[in-house]
């Protein structure tokens, strides 16, 4: 068996993948990429994948999202909601302003002009960017960029939200800032009712115990989930706690432990 | 720009581009200027030069000044004017039809394989053909007629805007076409929200090249495809040449050469336009 899950019987899942595997080429080639990856995620769980690079996190988060098919295995959405993604590079269309960016998807969910008007400016508010409805995206810093993003991504009114190392390429300080308004923003949807999975990946063990409900370990090539651990720290955390500091030690443990196996 | 920065907090304020004050449109517009008036007054200058020389006799190589006064003659006067609304009138047709087959062309080349290994390479064939090759088959099949004029200058256009078409959709980065995709752009969507804009870059690059290609492929028709009832620019410059009117000549050909120029002049500006628009040029 390739994992356990920590949602107790009979709860309702957000997100259910059940043996995912996906194979990249076909015969003496193929690779494999995923291997039988099961995971229950709860409505409103914050969940870290962490794995060393080739691991297949971001081959997970594609399937996820829809744009990528499994070679076997299910994955299942509450709802048939459409996940939202987001990447490492904002990804913003320079053609248009920081406030048409947003805007796209709520015209492609095809809502009247008026109420896309206000949508947008509440989601810019969200991400404190108010101001910058019409700037362009070259203006503005590599953080404010991937709160762009981040608003455009929850424009898709989506109740998961799937993060492929949307901090990697931000300096330490502005990384900082945008956990503090990921975790804000996460916790007011959930004391709202609307609840907000997240399928948070990266490599950074530290940003894993600092965002996480759980943290979940997986292999590489093929990808498979080893082992996962909840995370019982108090909200709000800082990343520069003890605690967070202590459980990330753990969680590089057992990466290097299975790094090694592997003989990289 | 100093009232939006208060809540944003961190380094980002440090980091948000700052608008340098740029120097007066006066002093920016003589900047670009003086070069190109000073190369122009060198070359009227060589120019007077060789006919001082007395290389050739002042009938085939008139002074400019001697141009001069025949291209305000020429310009005060009709035909100058008569000539451009035709020929003016052609380019348009031409290119316009030019336009829609390139990018028909380059949009179905672009989205089909099967297309794209029977006429991807046949397009840049294509452009590599010197247009003016193709005008005895065209007087073979339209006569002396606006049809041979027109169906060169289309052929001689259109593979250049499909290629800048191609090259356009090719090249849209595929992270973007994710972001669209996951933001529910599927289909035609994802055409209209992100590979045209995306593409439009190339697409005008394409346009302006497409351009050059229909307004040479013109002049070459209108001076040899002679149709004696409309006195375009290029039959002015026929008619000049079996006049032995060398001002004249010369005076046709700087038009053909400002007209040019000047449509060039706005795609350079629509060029432009995007890349600001996409923080590819560092002054705004």
């Amino acid at each position: 068996m390739t994992s356990t899950t920590l949602v107790p019987e009979g709860a309702t899942t957000a997100v259910a993948l059940s043996g995912v595997t996906k194979v990249y080429g076909r015969g003496a080639d193929a690779v494999v990429a995923l291997d039988r990856v099961s995971l229950d995620v709860a409505p409103g769980e914050f969940v870290c994948l962490v794995g060393a690079s080739g691991c297949g996190k971001s081959t997970l988060l594609n399937l996820v999202a829809g744009l990528d098919a499994v070679s076997g295995g299910g994955i299942h959405v509450a709802g048939d909601a459409r996940p939202g993604l987001m990447f490492q590079e904002p990804a913003l269309f320079p053609w248009l302003t920081v406030g048409a960016n947003v805007e796209v998807p709520l015209k492609l969910r095809g809502l009247a002009g008026a109420e896309r008007k206000t949508r947008v400016a509440e989601l810019l508010d969200t991400v404190h960017l108010g101001d910058f409805a019409r700037r362009r995206p070259h203006e503005l810093s590599g953080g404010m960029r991937q709160r762009v993003a981040l608003a455009r991504t929850l424009a898709l009114d989506t109740p998961v939200l799937l993060m492929d190392e949307p901090f990697g390429a931000l300096d330490a300080m502005t990384r900082d800032i945008l956990h503090d308004e990921l975790e804000r923003l996460w916790t007011a949807r959930n004391a709202a009712g609307k609840p907000l999975t997240v399928l948070f990946v990266t490599h950074n063990v530290r940003e894993a115990a600092r965002l996480a409900d759980r943290i979940v370990l997986l292999s590489s090539r093929p990808g498979r989930v080893i082992w996962q651990t909840p995370v019982d720290v108090a909200r709000p955390r800082r990343i520069d706690s003890a605690e967070v500091a202590t459980l990330a030690a753990e969680v590089t443990d057992r990466l290097r432990a299975e790094v090694g196996r592997h003989g990289h | 720009m100093a009232t939006d920065t208060v809540t944003i907090s961190g380094l980002d304020a440090l980091e948000v581009a700052s608008q340098q004050k740029v120097p007066g449109r006066a002093s920016r517009v003589w900047a670009a200027t003086w070069p190109k008036l000073t190369a122009l007054a060198l070359a009227l200058g060589l120019w007077q030069v060789v006919v001082w020389s007395g290389w050739k006799p002042e009938y085939a190589l008139p002074a400019p000044l001697t141009v001069a006064t025949d291209l305000w003659a020429y310009a005060t006067g009709g035909a100058l004017w008569d000539g451009l609304l035709i020929t003016a009138q052609r380019a348009a047709i031409g290119f316009g039809a030019a336009v829609a087959v390139g990018l028909v062309l380059g949009l179905a080349v672009a989205r089909v394989k099967v297309l794209r290994a029977a006429l991807g390479s046949m397009i840049t064939a294509l452009q590599t053909m010197p247009s003016i090759a193709w005008f005895p088959l065209a007087i073979l099949l339209f006569q002396l007629s606006e049809q041979a004029i027109f169906f060169v200058v289309v052929l001689g256009a259109a593979p250049s805007i499909a290629n800048g078409v191609i090259h356009g959709v090719d090249y849209v980065p595929p992270l973007l076409l994710r972001a669209g995709r996951n933001l529910g752009a599927r289909g035609l969507n994802l055409y209209r929200y992100v590979i045209a804009p995306a593409a439009l870059p190339a697409i005008v690059a394409g346009l302006k090249q497409g351009w050059a290609f229909a307004w040479r492929s013109l002049m070459a028709g209108e001076l040899l495809v002679v149709i004696a009832k409309s006195t375009s620019i290029g039959v002015q410059l026929t008619y000049a040449r079996e006049l032995s009117d060398a001002p004249r000549v010369i005076s046709v050909m700087i038009v053909i050469l400002v007209v040019g120029l000047l449509v060039d002049l706005l795609f350079t500006k629509a060029d432009n336009a995007i890349r600001r628009r996409w923080g590819l040029l560092d002054r705004e």
